[in-house]
């Protein structure tokens, strides 16, 4: 049998940290509560002591925890994401996904053996870009950005000798990860600066007769009729108007799910597959964990002859963003 | 009024204009009060009116005429023909590239090449910038997004480079794998009829009031605000700005150039100046992004300068 990708889960709670080990996750990633990760939401993330016991956690059971420092550090005041660094160090996390270049530079200097992870916010799209990463801080993984075909994947691989991951399931970021301004042109905080995207304290829904308006910093990003189902003001996944027609000019609502490339995905070496969603509950996670975990060990078994069961992906299907699913970018037609 | 230390420079242009246009658009820019002249395509790989090689000789052309110039790559780098491209930049062997994307700076760097870092590099701190330095930075341009307390904060610090900001034009926001304009006709990218050359400022996305709110320039999403910083000059010269930008649009832009030029001198207030180029930029005048606010509003000081 082919070396599987290792899948991983995304913790954005003590509870869903262990519903993801429990349901077959290889590894969890996870924040601190603050904005020095990607997923700076009110409610989300770890303090010491839930990452203490998370961590136990996944140990015993012969797990990886990953934490994700993945925003840039701002100013000169750069000590928060510094110490954030030391304190996944001093947990004993197995890696840390870094996005900030002085932050590699600084976590490869301070703690030589902290293993490196390029996030991906660090909108690595090619071997060149990874390769310095590598020859400057001793990156060992990169996360690709969801931009590349899989070809395009298979051609980094073949290039360097740092790991490479993909996202695998979740919400679909349309734009270049690290390489999107849209949420700070709209409300000032974005993924870079804030750890956020399309902040919920920005949201406002008017109720208007049997109209819905979904507005974000006052813009309105959507308008939904008295049957249509309405979604999170995402603001790349609004309708709008171009040249007189409206409609999802960016991206609908819809999730990435790369169930059926398994098989190539496995060939090309790709050596980990990832799961958006530490914003998602305990029981998103387990759906996800579980269904992808039974997918991935059945395509490094089967291989050619692979096929999505159908149960697969209706389990996937009702969690996706507006129940929609697509190859993205691994598939040219979407482009 | 006084003269401000300040370079002026004009940016690559971001949209698909025609060979023609690019040719006629260059020739006179050479005669406009720059220091410095960006150029090359910068967006889209399959913007090719002008090859790579059509673009080095421009810009030795320009270089022989006593200009400035830089070599801007592309900023979101795929496929080995994009790298391909990028090492054929490398090689020109004469003239600055600026890049923006890490593998770029990957190849200046290997070639022992200078190299402006440019907003799309992510520099957001002081630790990462004076890592550019080490690199081979020796001009770099902040993130469009941050503000001036940020900016002046890593200023405070004395960096070894000069510091260029953007300061004039629709606002490069975001890239993507997929092409928006050959969405909007209902194209696929790989046969995208080169739609982009119909919209020289690129295509305006509203919201369903009416409001200007993006710019959709293929692969690249703007924003449809102009982002107008000729009024915050002095404060740039005073925090340790070295350059100022200005980005190409289809018309209008060598009176956006003598008007920062004439900040610059001092021989006009920048009310005056902003007055004077009413009506002649796409979308409204916008500058949250520098005053610590949300890119798309317009604080009002862009009416009412300081002096």
């Amino acid at each position: 049998m082919p070396k599987l990708p290792e899948l991983v889960c995304p913790a954005g709670s003590l509870p869903a940290l262990k519903t993801a080990i429990d349901h077959g996750a290889d590894a969890v990633y996870m924040g601190l509560k603050n904005e020095t990760n990607a997923r700076n939401f009110a409610g989300l993330n770890f303090d010491e002591k839930s990452a203490t016991a998370g961590i136990r956690y996944a140990r015993d059971k012969g797990r990886k925890v990953l934490m994700a420092i993945n925003t840039f550090a701002q100013g000169v005041d750069i000590l928060r994401w510094q110490r954030a660094v030391d304190q996944a160090a001093d947990l004993g996390v197995d890696a840390v996904i870094l996005a900030d270049l002085g932050l590699m530079d600084y976590a490869s200097r301070r703690h030589p053996n902290l293993r490196l992870h390029m996030s991906v916010q660090s909108s690595a799209t090619n071997y060149e870009a990874v390769n310095l990463a590598r020859d400057l801080f001793g990156v060992q993984r990169a996360v690709l950005p969801r931009v590349l075909t899989l070809d395009q994947v298979g051609h980094v691989i073949r290039h360097t000798d740092v790991e490479i991951e993909v996202f695998g399931f979740g919400s679909l970021c349309v734009m270049v990860e690290g390489r999107c301004l849209l949420s700070s042109y709209a409300t000032g905080e974005s993924p870079n600066t804030h750890g956020v995207c399309s902040p919920a304290k920005f949201v406002r829904w008017e109720q208007n007769g049997s109209t819905t308006s979904a507005r974000l910093n006052d813009i309105l990003i959507d308008q939904y009729g008295q049957n249509e189902p309405a979604g999170y003001p995402t603001l790349c996944k609004g309708r709008f108007e171009v040249q007189g027609d409206t409609y999802y000019a960016l991206e609908e609502p819809t999730s990435l799910n790369v169930l059926e490339m398994l098989p190539q995905i496995i060939d090309i070496s790709v050596s980990a597959i990832k799961v958006e969603g530490r914003q998602r509950s305990p029981a998103y996670v387990a759906q996800v964990t579980k269904t992808l975990r039974e997918a991935i060990d059945t395509a490094g078994r089967e291989m050619q002859r692979f096929s999505v069961k159908p149960a697969w992906q209706a389990a996937l299907g009702k969690l996706a963003e507006g129940q929609q699913q697509t190859l993205g970018a691994y598939n040219r037609p979407w482009k | 009024m006084s003269a401000l230390n300040l370079k002026l420079t004009l940016g690559p242009i971001l949209f698909f204009w025609s060979r023609d246009e690019v040719f006629k658009f260059y020739e006179a820019a050479a005669t406009w009060p720059l220091d410095t002249i960006y150029l090359g395509e910068a967006v889209c790989s399959r913007r090719q009116q002008l090859r790579t090689s059509d673009w080095i000789t421009l810009a030795h052309q320009l270089s022989d005429a006593g200009k400035q110039v830089v070599l801007s790559c592309q900023a979101l780098l795929e496929s080995e023909s994009d790298l391909k491209r990028l090492r054929k930049l490398v090689d020109n062997g004469r003239v600055t590239l600026e890049v923006n994307d890490l593998g770029a700076a990957k190849l200046a760097r290997d070639a022992g090449l200078p190299f402006v870092a440019g907003t799309h590099m992510n520099v957001y701190n002081s630790s990462t910038l004076s890592l550019m330095r080490t690199l081979g930075a020796t001009r770099w341009l902040p993130p469009v997004e941050m503000d001036r307390d940020t900016l002046a904060a890593i200023l405070a610090t004395r960096p070894e480079l000069e510091t260029e900001v953007f300061a004039w034009g629709r606002l490069p926001l975001a890239f993507s794998a997929r092409c928006f304009t050959a969405r909007h006709y209902n194209l696929s990218k790989d046969d995208c009829q080169f739609k982009c050359l119909e919209h020289p400022d690129g295509l305006t996305l509203a919201t369903r009031e009416a409001q200007g709110f993006l710019t959709i320039n293929g692969i690249q999403t703007m924003s449809d605000g102009c982002h107008a910083l000729l009024p915050y000059l002095a404060e740039m010269e005073a925090m340790g700005v070295t350059a100022v930008r200005v980005s190409p649009q289809s018309a209008h832009t060598a009176e956006v150039v003598a008007a920062f030029r004439a900040v610059i001198a001092g021989t006009q207030s920048a009310d005056a100046a902003m007055a004077g180029l009413k009506g002649k930029h796409a979308g409204a005048a916008v500058d949250g992004y520098w005053c610590g606010s949300a890119g798309i509003i317009n604080t009002g000081d862009t009416l009412h300068a300081r002096a």
